[in-house]
Parts: C-alpha cells; sequence; structure tokens
C-alpha cells in the first residue's frame, strides 16, 4: 500500500492548526508519536506557544488485561492547565481509546477552556465517541494492520504499516 | 532457582527482598518512579491505575512513616487502603498472621503490605495467597526492606545520575539493619562500583564481604571522597546486650559532623532511612545542612511505592 508522505501531512496540520490559535492556545503531544509531531509542530505554529507531553500509562483501560507498560515516560506539563487551549495532537487516530485517556490526565491537571484533537491519520475503527477536529489524512485500515509514526536519525518522519490485510 | 518474587514469565509478582531480582526489573521500577514522581507534583496528585483494588498494610511492627507512604501511594493510585497495626488488634488476642491474612483476603485483598519482627514473614505469606494476590514486604526483621532500598537508589539516581561512577558509604549498625542488606543488593545489582561500609566490628555481619562491600571501620578512611553517605539508625530497640560502650562513644566516633563530611567529595549527598537519632549517629547540623537529602528520600518513597503496587498490580494473572 502507497503510504502518504509524513512530512507533507506535518505541514498540512500546522496550516490547518494555524487558524485556531489563540493567547491560551497551548500544544500537547501523546507519547511517542504525538509528541515528536508536537514538538515540531511548535516551531511552525510559534516559539512562544506552551509545549507538553503526556504519557497515558496511568489512564489506560486495559491496565487490568495487560499491566503497565515498561517504559513508561514521565508526563510535562509545563503550563497551566486552567482555561487553556489545547491542541492535543496524536499520530494515529484509531479506537478513540487513547484520546479518552488523555483527556481524563489531562483533566488531572485542571479544566481546560477547550480541547482541540489533531491527528495525522484517522484510520477509522473508533470505539469511541470520540472525533478529531483536524487530520492530515484518512486511511481506512484492516484491524490485523498496524499504522505508527517512525522517526529516523536525521529526526524525519515515515509512516510505518506492519501486519497483514 | 525459583524465585518466589517473579511469575512464570519473569515478571514482578511479590516484592518480597532485593536480592535476586534482575537489573531490568529494578530499572524499570525506578523509570516508572520518575513518572510517579510527576504526579505527585501535579494539582490532582492521584492516578485511577488501582481504581477499585484494596490494599492491606499489615503492620505487625510499628512504623509510621513506611505505613504512612505506603497509604499515600495507594491513595493516590485510587485503591482503598486499610490499614492494620496487628499488634494492637486481634494477634494480641492470639490470631494467627495467616488466620488474620485469610479474614482479610475474604474481604477480597487484592494486596499485601506487611511489615514484621520475624525475617521471612512476608515470604512466608506470599507463599499462602493464591495467585491473583500481590505482597509487598515493608520490613522483615533483619532481613530485608525493598522499598527503603529501592527509594534510596532512586534518590542516589536523581541527585547522581552516573551510577556507574560512584563511591557510596553506608555507615552504622549494619549487623541488625534490613536497609543496609537491601541498599547493598540494590546498589550493586545497579552497577555501583565501589560500596562502602562503616561500622565497628560489633556491629558489622561476620560474612559482609561477601555482599561485594569494602569494609571500613574508620569514618576518615571511609567517607574519603565518597559521592554517597548513607547513615543507618543505631537500632537501640534490636540491640539487646552491650554492643557498644555508649551512645555517646558512638556519636564520637561513628556520628556525621560537619568535620567528617569534609572528608567526603564537596558534593556528597547525606541519607537517611529515619527515623534519626540526632546526636547519635548523626549531627543536625548536617541533617539540616545543604547536603542532607533525607527529606526528599521520604518524597520519592511514595513515588518508588506507587511504582512498585502499580507493577504488581499490572500482572495480575488472569482469574
Amino acid at each position: 500500500m502507497h503510504l502518504p508522505d509524513a512530512e507533507q501531512l506535518l505541514a498540512k496540520l500546522a496550516e490547518a492548526i494555524r487558524p485556531l490559535l489563540t493567547g491560551s492556545t497551548a500544544l500537547v503531544g501523546i507519547h511517542s508519536g504525538g509528541a515528536w509531531l508536537a514538538e515540531r509542530l511548535q516551531p511552525l505554529l510559534g516559539e512562544d506557544i506552551p509545549l507538553g507531553t503526556l504519557d497515558i500509562s496511568f489512564y489506560r483501560d486495559d491496565f487490568s488485561r495487560i499491566g503497565l507498560h515498561p517504559q513508561i515516560k514521565p508526563s510535562d506539563i509545563p503550563f497551566d492547565v486552567e482555561g487553556s487551549h489545547i491542541i492535543l495532537v496524536d499520530d494515529v487516530l484509531y479506537t478513540g481509546r487513547t484520546a479518552r485517556a488523555a483527556m481524563n490526565e489531562l483533566f488531572d491537571y485542571g479544566r481546560p477552556a477547550k480541547i482541540t484533537l489533531v491527528a495525522l491519520v484517522d484510520r477509522g475503527g473508533r470505539e469511541m465517541p470520540i472525533h478529531a477536529e483536524i487530520v492530515g489524512t484518512t486511511i481506512a485500515l484492516d484491524p490485523k494492520q498496524n499504522l505508527e509514526l517512525a522517526r529516523d536519525a536525521a529526526g524525519k518522519f515515515q509512516l510505518k504499516l506492519t501486519g497483514a490485510a | 532457582m525459583n524465585n518466589p518474587q517473579l511469575d512464570k514469565n519473569g515478571q514482578l509478582k511479590h516484592l518480597l527482598s532485593i536480592e535476586g531480582l534482575p537489573r531490568a526489573i529494578l530499572t524499570q521500577i525506578l523509570d516508572t518512579a520518575e513518572s510517579f514522581a510527576g504526579v505527585s507534583e501535579r494539582e490532582v496528585k492521584k492516578v485511577p491505575l488501582l481504581r477499585g483494588k484494596t490494599v492491606c498494610n499489615i503492620f505487625f511492627e510499628n512504623s509510621t512513616r513506611t505505613r504512612t507512604t505506603f497509604e499515600l501511594a495507594a491513595k493516590r493510585l485510587s485503591a482503598d487502603v486499610v490499614s492494620l497495626n496487628v499488634g494492637t488488634s486481634s494477634q494480641s488476642k492470639g490470631e494467627t498472621i495467616l488466620d488474620t491474612v485469610d479474614n482479610l483476603i475474604a474481604m477480597h485483598a487484592d494486596m499485601f503490605v506487611v511489615r514484621h519482627a520475624q525475617s521471612g514473614a512476608a515470604h512466608f505469606i506470599a507463599r499462602h495467597v493464591g495467585p491473583h494476590i500481590h505482597v509487598i514486604n515493608a520490613g522483615d526483621g533483619r532481613h530485608s526492606h525493598p522499598t527503603q532500598g529501592l527509594l534510596d537508589v532512586f534518590t542516589i539516581r536523581r541527585y547522581k545520575p552516573e551510577m556507574h561512577n560512584l563511591r557510596v558509604a553506608i555507615v552504622g549498625d549494619v549487623l541488625h539493619s534490613r536497609v543496609a542488606r537491601s541498599e547493598i543488593h540494590a546498589l550493586t545489582t545497579l552497577g555501583v562500583p565501589e560500596v562502602r561500609v562503616i561500622a565497628p566490628k560489633t556491629l558489622l555481619p561476620t560474612d559482609v564481604e561477601k555482599l561485594g562491600v569494602q569494609v571500613y571501620h574508620d569514618m576518615h578512611a571511609g567517607l574519603k571522597d565518597v559521592d554517597v553517605v548513607m547513615m543507618l539508625r543505631l537500632q537501640n530497640e534490636r540491640m539487646s546486650g552491650a554492643l557498644l560502650p555508649s551512645a555517646q562513644e558512638y556519636f564520637k566516633c561513628y556520628g556525621l559532623t560537619q568535620e567528617k563530611l569534609a572528608l567526603a567529595k564537596p558534593d556528597a549527598i547525606v541519607m537517611h532511612p529515619g527515623p534519626m537519632n540526632r546526636g547519635v549517629e548523626i549531627d543536625s547540623s548536617v541533617a539540616d545542612g545543604n547536603q542532607s537529602v533525607i527529606l526528599p528520600q521520604v518524597t520519592y518513597g511514595i513515588a518508588v511505592r506507587m511504582a512498585v503496587m502499580s507493577i504488581l498490580a499490572g500482572n495480575t494473572e488472569a482469574a
């Protein structure tokens, strides 16, 4: 399958986000792909926009089935969430469970005025009433397939598809 | 050898002692604790991981700090917590340990945190409980106090991240100290190249060198150029018979003063597991001085215990 160029999608996201920026906007990337994207979006949108990362491991709904992820990164929200407009960035939007967990975690930092969900790719298959306001592209995939964002040594993004179609 | 702490997949099921745990598991606990340290600084200091689980602290021996930090750790994971000071309850009416445990299991306890004056008490309970129940040793006799050992190495790693380059001195009553044993195992497993113990002969176990430490009987030689000074409490309540002339005499030889601390590296940190005997093993000016990380140790104790509890709870076999 031909996959779209992740770098082009990133530029497209930046363009779509720009009109939404307000004085209280902050970028939050979901670990790890979303955090990489948010890190790259920040200079495109404005260096003064606060940047945070979330590792949603403590908020997953499958903890009792699969346990704790062996490699957890600390979440880092270096701004006041209370009353802010958060652009929540993920690489691949699928079941919606990650976005659900990320929103729960954000609320433990404060009450945001608004959360806008942004995803590089929407692959369908939603199991939660979750909708991304901005998506780079939409690709229909089989549940057996796994799509994720990869970053090479030079920091360049690429979409990687694994698993049988 | 069959390690009772690990399940058949090599995952941590109980935390009974640091001895016998692979480096990867220690590192996983410390890395996870990093994330929990951040949770404790938030507006809402809670995550929903252990929601619906019941944690029972059974303390057959008193400990305010350890019990409180375990309690807070469980609460910050959203678990329901009950703490029993068994010394003051059924045990004094003659109930056995296992009867106490079975009663709590009948109340659907999911995790036990156990402190007991008898070495091996937590192992004993771990062998008794079903596969879906986890046991954490919160100190058993002279044997082990794994979460204290872990929080100590977590504290060291926070201040001195280059663990493979450190010289650490453990000072005081090693003989009666479960903390010292756990610290030594944690430090050597994590690759700290030089661990020293400094104590009079009467307060050292006979085979202490076998733990991979260098033995000193003199503070002046032992503290020279160390990066970390870990003081131990003089275990008055475990001291039967005259191992020491007097507390004053002990302070003179082995008490940590500013003058003795000056022999360590200038940026050395001072640690103490608490509770401190000021003026016996540590001078107040050192305990409250700028090299002391004794209170951060307490703070990190919660994050480390949250990490242990959540890793154990996550390794539950499906019933």
